[in-house]
């Protein structure tokens, strides 16, 4: 969930509506005038606030611009888990931004510590997004950012988003071979919910793993739309429990209900598991 | 070091407003006008004076327009403030 850098309220309360991810944003929600207070705020905002298992995420300014460096600098001294780049066009400005990251934590002792999240969002972006994808280890996952990409592709924003077809088939296999995550980018217009949903179950169609949000409002329908069903939840603890029992027989074959389970029903099955963890329908503990 | 009239903040609940001119007099004073200042005045007198301290800057006035703000938010706005007003970073 993407929330402005310079505003103390809403940074102080966005976990409490459950995100899976709080991105602070230092770049575009915050004027040129503001930078230096969003930085410091983003900063001690990460320093002190308990934001318990909520991936923090920063966007930072690029890294051409009077600010990115030292919003590199201060998120990285807060301990931020995930550095946003936006408009990434190359995988060369990846590479530049893993090195300004490097010098601070090896300032700090901590290399190694911070993750990469690319947020794509031109055309030149989509063609290099697999370069993109696999720049460094520290990438965790690619972005598309769409207000960019359509006006860069001079095309409008579309209800249906026939548009972004192709940006966000590239984006999610790029992702899918590079073994990051994807993500959608966000949908504006908070009074059309029906729209916003019809978009969330088309990116979930596609293969994305999450979608960027600008409100609380929409995590709702976020976690409905990925929540599996109760059935693909059953079946797929059945498959887990199956592949626990080959392991106790020492047995390299899996069955379930007596079919045999090849490793894509294994890896549906793991994945189902995962969203149902992420959507809050099954914990851990439930597993074990 | 050079002190110029500075602010940063806002007048937003949860945020405070920050205002940094120099001063006759070498220490720190603090006006606060806080919804909270009941409750917590001293400690947001206390944040302000100790976050100015850590930043070496001294001999200013220091008005502050609280609105509720969080320790971390009164640091982040202070030191906003004292850059301003020195024209000195705290990034490299």
């Amino acid at each position: 969930m993407f929330v402005p850098g310079n505003n103390p309220a809403m940074m102080q309360d966005a976990f409490i509506y459950g995100p899976d991810s709080i991105m602070l944003d230092l770049e575009d929600s915050v004027t040129m005038a503001e930078k230096d207070a969003a930085r410091l705020l983003v900063y001690n905002a990460l320093k002190t606030i308990d934001y318990g298992n909520t991936e923090m995420v920063v966007r930072v300014n690029p890294l051409n611009t009077p600010y990115g460096k030292k919003d590199v600098e201060a998120v990285v001294k807060a301990g931020v888990h995930v550095i946003r780049m936006p408009k990434t066009e190359t995988a060369d400005e990846i590479r530049e931004l893993e090195a300004e990251i490097e010098k601070v934590e090896t300032e700090l002792g901590c290399v190694g510590r911070t993750q990469i999240m690319a947020a794509i969002e031109s055309t030149l972006g989509v063609i290099n997004a697999y370069a993109i994808a696999t720049a460094s280890k520290r990438m965790m996952g690619i972005a598309l950012g769409a207000e960019d990409y359509c006006a860069n592709l001079k095309a409008q924003r579309t209800p249906d988003g026939m548009e972004l077809l192709m940006a966000r088939q590239t984006i999610v296999v790029a992702a899918r071979a590079a073994g990051i995550d994807a993500l959608d980018t966000v949908y504006s217009n908070l009074n059309d919910m029906e729209t916003f949903r019809k978009e969330v179950e088309l990116i979930k169609t596609l293969g994305f793993d999450g979608k960027s949000i600008i409100n609380p409002r929409q995590i709702e329908v976020v976690n409905e739309v990925f929540a599996p069903t109760e059935k693909a939840i059953e079946k797929a603890m059945g498959i887990i429990a199956a592949i626990k029992e080959a392991e106790k027989r020492g047995s390299g074959v899996i069955s379930y209900k007596g079919k045999m389970v090849d490793r894509p029903v294994v890896l549906r099955a793991q994945r189902t598991i995962e969203l149902a963890i992420a959507s809050g329908i099954l914990t851990k503990e439930e597993l074990s | 070091m050079e002190i110029k009239n500075a602010s940063a903040g806002t007048f937003e609940s949860g945020d405070i407003f920050i205002q940094i001119a120099p001063s006759t007099t070498s220490g720190v004073t603090i006006d606060l006008d806080s919804t909270v200042a009941f409750q917590f005045g001293e400690q947001i007198k206390r944040v302000i004076a100790d976050t100015l301290q850590e930043l070496n800057v001294t001999g200013v006035e220091v008005k502050a327009t609280d609105k509720g703000a969080l320790d971390c938010t009164i640091r982040a706005r202070v030191t906003a403030a004292a850059v301003r007003a020195t024209g000195v970073d705290v990034w490299k």
